[in-house]
């Protein structure tokens, strides 16, 4: 990444989708109990490879590094990650309704 | 690395947002795998007495509350009190504190620029910024072309945001890292002498305190 050859830099800029202030208030109160570091965050990061910030977003990279950061805790597991994003899935079709606010 | 997706996938071009920017797909569109899991995580995480609903409120506020004016004014501080100044060069968490802004545990930076160095700042693993005095990063700030680029053409980069250097300038890119951070104090512009703090402050904006602009003049 650093000293790569690319483009020119965009000058878009947007204001944060409520669902990503989520996801960075979680990475901050998650680690505030302890749970991991910003070195395990960017850990996570580094290792989903190129394609992951070719093809993510960024707080999409985010939520999936805090996630697996969180089940490497044991926190809660996979299977209780699962079940929970089937129930989520199950309540709505946007994220307004099924996060319900 | 290759450079020909389109950046702008998830806009909306249709409208813009109050604030000039492009609105993002939020929260009347169809719930998306990552953001399925945002909800998910956080259920888990109150379901088991890690955070509460209110922790994550009350930490958008505070993210919402930090803007550029933060770090505008520690700017403007350093401008009119060498003590203060002398201070953030050598501990600018120390001096932040002074001012209220709670620095936390990373060890933050503080360069000058002169008329004959120009500092410019970037995080070329993520996105490490000076979050505390300027709020959230632009997007810009986290693209992987500022981010490649800044190390390998800084000149080229700062051009395009219009800020051209003559070679006289010595120009040094600071690579942030997770627990240390840098700030830029942009060289006070010239005809400032009669203003007051506030009006100093005014002249300084966001791209000036990470080197991609300079302080405006008034």
């Amino acid at each position: 990444m650093g000293g790569t050859p690319a483009g020119p830099v965009p000058d878009a800029s947007h204001d944060f989708a409520l669902w990503e202030k989520r996801v960075d208030a979680l990475m901050i109160l998650a680690s505030a109990r302890g749970h991991f570091t910003v070195d395990g965050l960017r850990r996570a990061l580094e290792d989903m490879g190129e394609a992951a910030f070719e093809e993510m977003s960024y707080y999409e990279r985010w939520i999936a590094a805090i996630n697996q950061n969180l089940v490497e805790a044991g926190v809660y597991s996979l299977a209780e990650l699962g079940e929970k994003m089937e129930e989520v899935r199950a309540r709505a079709e946007t994220y307004g309704e099924a996060a319900g606010g | 690395m290759p450079h020909d997706h389109p950046h702008d996938h998830d806009h909306d071009h249709d409208g813009m947002s109050p604030s000039g920017h492009p609105y993002r797909k939020d929260q009347d569109t169809g719930l998306s795998y990552w953001q399925c899991m945002e909800i998910a995580v956080r259920e888990l995480l109150i379901e088991k007495g890690e955070v509460s609903a209110q922790e994550v409120a009350r930490q958008i506020d505070v993210m919402d509350s930090r803007s550029p004016a933060n770090g505008a004014a520690v700017v403007a501080r350093a401008w009119v009190d060498p003590g203060f100044k002398a201070l953030l060069l050598k501990d600018a968490g120390a001096a932040c504190g002074e001012m209220g802004f709670d620095i936390g545990p990373l060890q933050l930076i503080a360069v000058e620029n002169t008329a004959q160095v120009h500092n410019v700042i970037v995080c070329t693993l993520c996105s490490c910024y000076p979050r505390n005095l300027l709020g959230l990063p632009p997007d810009w700030y986290k693209s992987r072309a500022y981010r490649a680029r800044t190390v390998r053409e800084p000149r080229a980069v700062l051009a395009e945001f219009g800020l051209t250097l003559g070679e006289d300038v010595q120009v040094r890119v600071h690579d942030s890292t997770a627990d240390m951070r840098y700030i830029v104090l942009p060289a006070r512009p010239e005809g400032t002498e009669g203003l007051s703090e506030a009006e100093l402050a005014a002249l300084v904006g966001r791209d000036s305190m990470i080197g991609t602009g300079v302080a405006r003049r008034p």
